[in-house]
């Protein structure tokens, strides 16, 4: 500790950094979470922090925030000693945070959520704000983040990517020096991003301090000039991103050398039966016209940007939106009346890409989430005793054949789970029906490197069990590595199709935007 | 110290610690609270209150509100008295007269939830809308209704085959007692032990999710809330022939008490959570705290005054139990 203050006194003399962090440790009920995690970020850097989930980057961050003391360690701004005992602190000290969950009022204006931490009055004794005064710096402020948008708009009109600009002109609002951003990519689209990324260079130019933690290692690698890899509460690496590859990342991250992200394609099984048969499905304005199949064993991915239509197309598969026309047949059996139940029953399954929304009953445990599928196919009366043990019994087989990590199948809500964890139980939950058709929406968003692995393996498992797998996903790594057959979509059309071996990035991506921008 | 404290915030049980304790401190001012006589007054003020409290529990997981029990009791007990009366009812003297009354009392009731669920499930209203205008509507249908049968506030002079519901018994074990058991085992054997129980408590926490993993979330609402219904039919059953006359002013008071009761009980007035275990508590705790005020001779006005610091108190320490049990599992 006081090798630390002396380290920070001699700092101060030069040049010192704008955050310096020393030797911090964390205990929980005396288990050590955080051992010992020290890192400076320069004026005008960029600082990526990267780990699995349960690494230790949040206790690090809400250490940094103010929202935990450390249990031991220094943070020094400036060379000037850091302790902050809350948020608010941390904020007055330059420290501003854009959250995963954006923290803005939805039902009120840009300007007034820029003006809430003080509204500028008119007298200054009186309660009364002076809008004419809010407006104007809140335009100000827009201007400085790129976003030609009316202050006086309501922030439930805004897409995510704007409310993410809105938050970092919150953040500059404030004369924030350093601003950390967690997961701020996780609901933007790829052109979203693009801007969120100018941003960051620009707020470096103006000699900022940016930490930027993200589970995309090649963002992480393209806008920071430092990395800093955790793992179980350890720092096992920092150095600059120049020096290194997303490979050397994921393998300090894991702690082992990752062979294959990507489980090894089957060796080309013949593939006879139709699994999953669309045909001319129609809804104005969202989809139009789509045909594809589906064989059995086959995964097929479907690429496009936000708003292509894909991840409706998955929706209205299942009967959760309606469609005007078409048909979809699952084993050759057309579904009349499309419901989830309907869909269900002839044996469709669908995991969402909003895990929390559509996914989990988050206070319930493990067992509860996993059987609740389940239930629909008790083809009994709804009021007749359950057989709760037989219920138990697959479904912690299941559990463990997905290996979810949780100290108490029945008890613990999973909602303390890790990301990854919680998108295992959705996935066991579908996996104890053995679907003939799996439909999986961005299925590894917000996961960790070791995770996504996993339920890569879990899926080319299913397939190989002779499912018909369709995998929607943002991410075009994600359908080059995992499927047999990607097909792209835009403007709610199917516009290009790619049958491995040629599935190319760079095609797939010309396809997915050409036609936007022609429309557009 | 503070371990022990939260144990006992998070215990299921703590409302039950909570009614002894009441009782201990009551002692002393009114020693006749520990009595055989005092326990079964306050057995058979449970009741119909639990009755109300098990439905209401049903729309509670649901996430749902029923306000209109009372109102149902009271229509379902002013048309089920005017087809029985001997004072000019339609079935007057007739043998059926009993039983096609005790079936009109329950297709109220059934018709009530049913309407109110449809409501909620077709049109998207608030659960709290429909039925507090289910609510209006209906206690000022029963006001009318009575004053198209008789001169008085109230329709009396019900058959003695009816009366006897509410006060005989078998062996000395009063039919209301063993018809309250009968409702509290099924319904506890229906929320934990059946599909319709699991989905139950699913719609109340994520209907969304619930609809994606193939839960019929329409139907299960609305069967929340005929279930509610048919309870306060049963309730209505019980108290119109404890007073041996069918009033339109029927539970006009205890619309709070029954919701008080499973709140305090560590229903979730947010879905999703809730055990019939938990409302045996509960409206065992409220109609003790009745008792005993009433055995201090303390005034009506106290009572209620009383009575609502300590729903408000349950509400406060369910806040405060939630809020622990989150830090729990962080």
């Amino acid at each position: 500790m006081s090798s630390a203050r002396d380290s920070a006194a001699s700092e101060r003399a030069g040049g010192a950094p704008l955050l310096k962090v020393e030797g911090l440790r964390k205990s929980f009920f005396g288990v050590e979470v955080l051992k010992g995690v020290s890192f400076t970020l320069e004026a005008g850097k960029a600082l990526g922090v990267i780990g699995e989930n349960g690494s230790g980057k949040s206790t690090t961050m809400n250490i940094i925030n103010g929202l935990l003391p450390p249990s031991a360690g220094t943070m020094a701004i400036d060379g000037r000693p850091y302790a902050p005992a809350n948020s608010k602190e941390a904020a007055r000290a330059g420290i501003a945070f854009i959250h995963q969950e954006l923290n803005l009022f939805e039902n009120l204006s840009i300007a007034e959520n820029l003006a809430l931490q003080a509204f500028p009055r008119r007298i200054s004794w009186l309660p009364q704000i002076d809008k004419a005064r809010m407006r104007a710096r809140a335009a100000d402020l827009l201007r400085r983040v790129d976003l030609d948008l009316s202050p006086d708009m309501l922030v439930n009109r805004l897409a995510p990517g704007e409310r993410q600009l809105v938050e970092i002109a919150k953040a500059l609002s404030g004369d924030a020096r350093i601003i950390v951003f967690d997961e701020p990519t996780t609901s933007l689209t790829s052109r979203e991003a693009e801007r969120l990324f100018a941003l960051v260079a620009q707020l470096k130019a103006r000699g900022l301090g940016v930490i930027y933690i993200s589970h995309i290692l090649e963002d992480v690698l393209r806008l920071c000039d430092d990395v800093v890899t955790l793992r179980d509460g350890t720092m096992v690496d920092n150095r600059p991103a120049a020096s290194v590859t997303t490979g050397h990342l994921i393998e300090s991250m894991l702690g082992r050398p990752i062979a294959e992200l990507f489980p090894p394609r089957s060796a080309a099984a013949p593939r006879q039966e139709v699994a999953l048969d669309v045909r001319g499905l129609t809804q104005p304005g969202i989809v139009h016209d789509l045909t594809f199949r589906v064989m059995r064993g086959e995964i097929v991915g479907i690429a496009g940007l936000m708003g292509s239509g894909r991840s409706e197309t998955a929706r209205i598969l299942f009967g959760l939106d309606p469609a005007l026309s078409g048909t979809v047949a699952v084993n050759g059996t057309v579904i009349a009346q499309r419901s989830p139940r309907a869909c269900m029953a002839a044996g469709m399954a669908f995991l969402t890409e909003d895990r929390r929304g559509d996914g989990l009953l988050l206070p319930e445990g493990v067992l509860t989430n996993v059987e609740l599928a389940r239930l629909a196919d008790l083809r009994t009366n709804a009021a007749a005793p359950l057989p709760q043990a037989m219920l138990d019994r697959d479904a912690s087989e299941a559990a463990r054949s997905v290996r979810i990590k949780a100290h108490d199948l029945v008890r613990q809500p999973v909602l303390s789970l890790s990301g990854g964890n919680q998108q295992k139980v959705v996935l066991a939950k579908w996996l104890l029906r053995e679907p003939a058709v799996f439909i999986l929406d961005e299925p590894t968003r917000g996961i960790d490197v070791g995770a996504k692995a996993e339920i890569y393996g879990l899926v080319r498992q299913l397939a190989e069990r002779g499912t018909g797998v369709l995998v929607i996903s943002s991410e075009v790594e994600e359908l080059l590595g995992v499927c047999d057959r990607v097909l792209t979509m835009a403007h709610g059309e199917i516009v290009a199709e790619f049958t491995w071996p040629e599935l190319d990035r760079a095609a797939i991506l010309r396809a997915a935007m050409q036609r936007q921008e022609g429309a557009a | 110290m503070w371990r022990f404290l939260r144990r006992l915030l998070t215990s299921e049980y703590l409302v039950l610690l909570l009614t002894a304790l009441y009782v201990l401190c009551l002692w002393p001012f009114a020693p006749e609270i520990v009595s055989a006589q005092t326990a079964l007054e306050v057995i058979m003020a449970m009741l119909p209150l639990l009755l109300l409290a098990i439905g209401q529990t049903f729309v509670l997981i649901v996430a749902g509100i029923d306000l209109s029990i009372t109102s149902t009791m009271a229509f379902s007990s002013v048309v089920a008295a005017a087809l029985m009366t001997g004072d000019g009812g339609y079935l007057a003297g007739n043998a059926l007269a009993v039983p096609v009354a005790l079936i009109a009392f329950l297709l109220i009731g059934l018709a009530v939830g049913c309407a109110n669920g449809l409501c909620v499930v077709r049109l998207g209203m608030p659960s709290f809308m429909v039925t507090l205008v289910a609510q209006t509507f209906l206690s000022g249908a029963a006001i009318w209704f009575t004053s198209l049968h008789s001169t008085s506030v109230s329709i009396g002079d019900l058959p003695a085959a009816f009366s006897v519901i509410g006060r005989g018994g078998i062996a000395g074990i009063p039919y209301a007692l063993l018809l309250c058991l009968v409702v509290a085992f099924a319904a506890h054997w229906l929320l934990g032990r059946t599909t319709l129980g699991r989905w139950l408590y699913a719609v109340g926490n994520n209907p969304r999710a619930a609809t994606v993993s193939g839960v019929p979330t329409g139907r299960v609402i609305i069967i929340a809330f005929v279930l509610s219904g048919f309870c306060a039919a049963l309730a209505s059953i019980v108290y119109t022939s404890r007073l041996e006359t069918g009033t339109p002013v029927l539970g006009q008071r205890v619309l709070l008490d029954v919701i008080g009761a499973a709140v305090i009980g560590g229903v979730s007035l947010f879905g999703g959570r809730g055990k019939i275990s938990w409302v045996i508590l509960g409206v065992l705790f409220l109609s003790v705290v009745d008792k005993g005020l009433q055995l201090l001779g303390l005034s009506q006005s106290i009572v209620f005054a009383v009575k609502g610091g300590v729903i408000l108190l349950a509400a406060i320490i369910d806040a405060l139990r939630s809020r622990i049990l989150v830090r729990v599992a962080a």
